[in-house]
């Protein structure tokens, strides 16, 4: 593979291909889509957070007029526990079956227990109030401190922890060298305990989906999610419907982060549209989003970290308890397996722990889980850095990882760019600047860093020229971060013809051959590489093509400009044939030009970012403010840099939201107490600064392009970044999130008090 | 399925006979910025709508012959934003009408809807209570008036009697050297509800306060009037003692509760700030003029 040089296309911030019907409302989101006949899906969901189902009476629902079909877990493709994993990617279809539709046991406040279809969504919803189910209530536990109780009330009594059944559903650890005797040999030991809430992904489109199943069984999806292809398998899986016979066709998406990885409505709404006849559409509510669907999970963490006067860490520790939620999945790995990654520590320990509890269970949500481990560790990270008397990004550089260092999850890193992330955010403006003066509010500058492993994985493309001599690219990845125009770019950098002659489009299950989900930071890697392969093989036809014509060996035509050229004067004199003249004559010279390739990509080299961060607090009122933000990564190549950008800056607010207000709050009955965006305190425009972006590009070296993953990165280090400012600025260290107004105003109030004392 | 029937009557006597007929299964709908969230939510399901918003007195701002100014109860903050006069008399009260909701509810959403609503959190009630504004409603039995503070009954209740309607606001004519201003503590920066909400009236002359009222909100089971702290304020030049003096009755007013939004403790603490934040923006405005 070559990396392409001299780009005219890649790295340009063209337009995106979904930009004008977005900003014009045409665009078809899930919602969007109906059909002629359609009736509505509604959901009873379980008012209680753990009970046993007993039974379940449908009747009077059935008999509602206007009511068509009824689905229970019956109607569901059981997965028995007993009979072990039945994985699909990293779920697990004994959880998902039982996510989509509680069998034994309802296991969190919303957990789906039936379904019916009617005429009309007010009927579907009157007729799940005539649904009986028989509940055994039982005690319930939601936060992590109180589901690993000894006494606690178990979920799956199936679970044995230590011989006894247990809210602990698994464990995971990475280990290097030995952690007793690199603790010996440190001169500062710092020990902190964190504790972080569940906070939710967040997209504004509701789960929704549009199901037909005609007579014959032949079922087509229309829903909005990170994988058309998750899609069709797990509905096949829960509904038994073979892959062939499910056609998922992909809406746009209006935002996903991970929460769009698993299915919620599409098994249910398929077995209602079989069982009525009718296509039935259903659309969650907002409340069932929040209730319902991720979000991530709530963390209780404690890192150690051991160095020497010089500043080397020679031990580090790290214990990470991750509330999974109603069944078992949290993303222990991300948190064990990443937060100690930038760094080159000897002896190191880092644990993880899958804790199931009665909330929703949870979905990935941007690097799962390396945003939680990051904020312990770089919280850590600071307080060291502080008491060697270090500056905190020297303090980084130091220790940081580098080509050859051996990582606590296994492999030995490739070239890797961390320390330039670390140099970059010292030498930049920002780190620079003086922080200000806040006019009697305190301002504070914080640093942190972070990783995610990015990912490769199957993807597939088909590049077609059309008779006119342009080009469609189909790809078989739901857009979410802008990858349609990084797609145009190269395509059109690698024919050498105009972006504007490209089109790219995403496939439906049935037209594009299997590619893996939108996550893991994968998309542009793995198509950009299936999608150069593809060109690279038009390429070849093109030339042979010219060859045919001049009459000369197709080594001695060469491909620029969008033309076939002869090679050099000794090839012959020729006019160039262009692409569209190519195109004109593709009928008499063998026919369609298209080629495409399908691979299980590999070399996909993890993300590395350093960020730097600006708090002004208004201490009467507790409020913190970011007034300032830098985040940096190793992008590997910026085939978009507006959409890089976009990533960067889209995961700093999320991390912000997190950080400052955003959380799950549970009233004393175990119910979400504020399901819904009024006090699920998101970020909103006005509350933040203009993050700004630098890249450092270090390409990657297994890859036509050069690139890396970046969208997850970018939230890892800014619980951190945000909490070291806020300590810079108060002096006082927050181990819990989010730093809402009452707890800073809080805990400035005991310092007030102790300082009286 | 239940069905809705909506009307929008032309005139205030048609509205009433309607509302008052349809008894308790009728709504009136302003802006609709309140009541079509919770139907959709499924909190409440009115049989019947009244659509209020063709009724011209209750969708007109007037200057009065005394220098006051008369405000249809379903003026949306928009309108009321874009009148010549009244954001210059009524500073205060004029920003937090225009705190309800995002840009595009303040197309729709009205200061009468926002305290009809019931909600001890609503942004204009403090600052209209502190204006001193009076409502005239109209029921089946005629006219009446009755002061801001008078109207919510607690969360989600008001003290108009069955079948009477909020028409309009009326808002006392400003002596020299008036000033007012709304504070809201929310944790982010717009799009939020009010943990905490203080509406200051004042009027200053020659350095001395003279006349002042506070109005609290969102710490309570209604918006308040907290007479104490005005009374701390006048007569005073504003010094600090008498501030903490203001901000101390407003802490002593509160009887907030611990929930989601904010804590017991939090609030009483930030009544305090925000008095004393209101009160220096209100007077600079009073003495600016």
């Amino acid at each position: 593979m070559n990396v392409v040089t001299n780009n005219k296309w890649i790295g340009q911030r063209t337009i995106r291909p979904d930009g004008m019907d977005k900003v014009t409302g045409r665009a078809q989101f899930a919602a969007d889509f109906n059909m002629p006949g359609q009736i509505w899906g509604k959901i009873l969901r379980s008012p209680h957070p753990h009970a046993r189902i007993r039974g379940i009476n449908t009747s009077k629902a059935e008999k509602l007029p206007g009511v068509k079909a009824v689905v229970t877990a019956k109607d569901i493709v059981d997965f028995p526990i007993e009979k072990g994993a039945v994985p699909l990617g990293i779920q697990d279809m004994r959880w998902m079956c039982r996510n989509v539709m509680a069998r034994e046991k309802a296991l969190f406040p919303g957990h789906p227990v039936a379904a019916v279809a009617a005429t009309t969504e007010e009927i579907a919803a009157e007729a799940c109030k005539l649904i009986e189910v028989d509940y055994e209530v039982l005690p319930w536990t939601i936060e992590i401190e109180d589901a690993i109780k000894p006494d606690a009330p178990v979920l799956h009594e199936w679970n044995k922890w230590e011989g006894k059944p247990s809210n602990i559903v698994g464990r995971l650890e990475h280990k290097k060298g030995d952690i007793a005797e690199g603790f010996k040999q440190a001169d500062v030991v710092i020990e902190r305990t964190f504790t972080t809430r569940p906070v939710h992904q967040g997209y504004i489109e509701p789960h929704a989906c549009t199901i037909s199943v005609a007579g014959d069984g032949k079922t087509t999806i229309w829903s909005s999610s990170q994988g058309q292809f998750m899609v069709r398998a797990m509905t096949s899986l829960l509904t038994g419907i073979p892959q062939s016979d499910i056609r998922a066709i992909p809406a746009e998406i209006g935002g996903g982060f991970g929460g769009k990885t698993i299915i919620y409505l599409e098994p249910i709404a398929t077995m209602l549209a079989k069982k009525s006849g009718r296509p039935v559409k259903m659309v969650m509510t907002r409340d069932e989003v929040m209730r319902a669907t991720g979000p991530t999970s709530a963390s209780r963490s404690t890192v150690k970290i051991g160095a020497t006067k010089d500043g080397r860490i020679v031990a580090a520790r790290g214990t990470f308890y991750l509330q999974a939620g109603a069944l078992p999945g949290s993303p222990i790995r991300g948190a064990a397996g990443c937060s100690f990654t930038p760094y080159d520590i000897p002896n190191l320990l880092s644990e993880g722990y899958d804790v199931c509890s009665n909330r929703s269970k949870v979905a990935a949500y941007r690097a799962p889980g390396a945003p939680i481990g990051a904020y312990a560790v770089e919280c850590v990270m600071d307080e060291v850095a502080e008491a060697l008397k270090i500056d905190p990004l020297d303090f980084r550089k130091i220790n940081g990882a580098k080509e050859g260092t051996k990582a606590s999850h296994g492999p030995v890193l490739p070239r890797i760019g961390y320390i330039e992330t670390v140099e970059a955010a010292k030498a930049s403006p920002h780190y620079n600047a003086p922080l200000g003066d806040g006019h009697g509010k305190p301002r504070g500058r914080g640093v942190a860093s972070g990783f995610w492993f990015n990912a490769g994985g199957e993807s597939s493309a088909q590049v077609n020229i059309t008779e006119d001599g342009n080009v469609v690219v189909t790809t078989g990845h739901p857009d979410i971060g802008g990858s349609r125009a990084a797609i145009a770019n190269i395509c059109a950098e690698l024919l050498g013809i105009d972006y504007s002659r490209v089109s790219v489009i995403i496939g439906d299950t049935q037209t594009v051959g299997f590619s893996n989900l939108t996550g893991g930071s994968r998309v542009l890697f793995a198509s950009a590489m299936v999608v150069t392969q593809s060109t690279e093989k038009i390429i070849q036809t093109l030339r042979e093509r010219a060859a045919k014509i001049w009459n000369i060996d197709p080594e001695a035509v060469k491909w620029e400009n969008g033309a076939a050229h002869p090679s050099s004067p000794n090839a012959g004199q020729f006019e160039p044939l262009t692409l569209a003249e190519l195109a004109d004559k593709a009928p008499a010279m063998g026919g369609p030009i298209g080629a495409g390739v399908q691979l299980n990509t590999q070399g996909a080299d993890g993300g590395y970012g350093t960020h730097v961060c600006d708090v002004e607090i208004d201490t009467d009122l507790g409020i913190a403010r970011v007034i300032r933000y830098t985040a940096v990564q190793d992008v590997g190549r910026a085939i978009h840099p507006g959409y890089v950008e976009g990533q960067l800056q889209g995961g700093v607010v999320q991390g912000i939201g997190w950080a400052l207000n955003e959380e799950y709050i549970y009233n004393k009955d175990g119910k979400v107490d504020n399901a819904g965006f009024l006090d699920y305190r998101m970020p909103v425009c006005s509350d933040m600064p203009m993050i700004d972006c630098i890249m450092v590009e270090i390409p990657n070296p297994k890859h036509p392009q050069g690139v890396k993953g970046v969208g997850e990165v970018p939230v890892v280090p800014v619980m951190a970044a945000v909490a070291n400012a806020i300590y810079n600025a108060l002096g006082i260290r927050f181990y819990s999130l989010p730093m809402s107004p009452p707890k800073i105003s809080a805990a400035l109030d005991a310092n007030v008090k102790q300082a009286a004392e | 399925m239940a069905e809705i029937r909506y009307l929008a009557p032309r005139s205030l006597d048609e509205a009433i006979g309607a509302f008052a007929a349809a008894g308790s299964a009728a709504r009136i709908l302003a802006g609709g910025t309140d009541l079509l969230v919770q139907m959709r939510s499924g909190m409440v399901a009115p049989g019947v709508i009244v659509d209020i918003k063709k009724i011209p007195e209750m969708t007109t701002i007037e200057e009065t012959s005394d220098g006051g100014f008369r405000i249809g109860a379903a003026v949306s903050g928009a309108v009321l934003a874009e009148h010549a006069r009244f954001g210059k008399v009524w500073p205060g009260v004029l920003e937090a009408v225009n705190l309800i909701g995002s840009k595009q509810v303040q197309g729709r959403a009205s200061a009468g809807g926002n305290l009809c609503n019931g909600s001890p959190a609503g942004d204009s009630v403090p600052a209209m209570i502190a204006a001193g504004a009076v409502v005239t409603v109209q029921g089946p039995n005629g006219r009446r008036e009755m002061k801001v503070e008078e109207v919510p009954a607690g969360p989600g209740r008001t003290n108009l009697k069955p079948g009477e309607i909020l028409v309009s606001f009326k808002l006392p004519p400003r002596p020299p050297g008036s000033g007012d201003a709304y504070l809201r503590m929310i944790p982010r920066t717009e799009m939020d509800i009010a943990v905490v909400g203080i509406g200051v009236s004042l009027t200053i002359k020659d350095g001395v306060c003279t006349a002042a009222r506070v109005g609290l909100g969102a710490v309570a089971p209604t918006a308040l009037l907290v007479e104490p702290a005005a009374k701390a304020l006048i007569g005073t030049k504003l010094d600090a003692a008498a501030l903490e003096k203001a901000a101390e009755a407003c802490r002593a007013a509160c009887r907030p509760i611990d929930d989601k939004r904010g804590t017991v403790a939090y609030r009483i603490k930030t009544a305090g700030v925000l008095l004393k934040r209101t009160v220096a923006i209100a007077a600079k405005r009073a003495t600016e003029k």
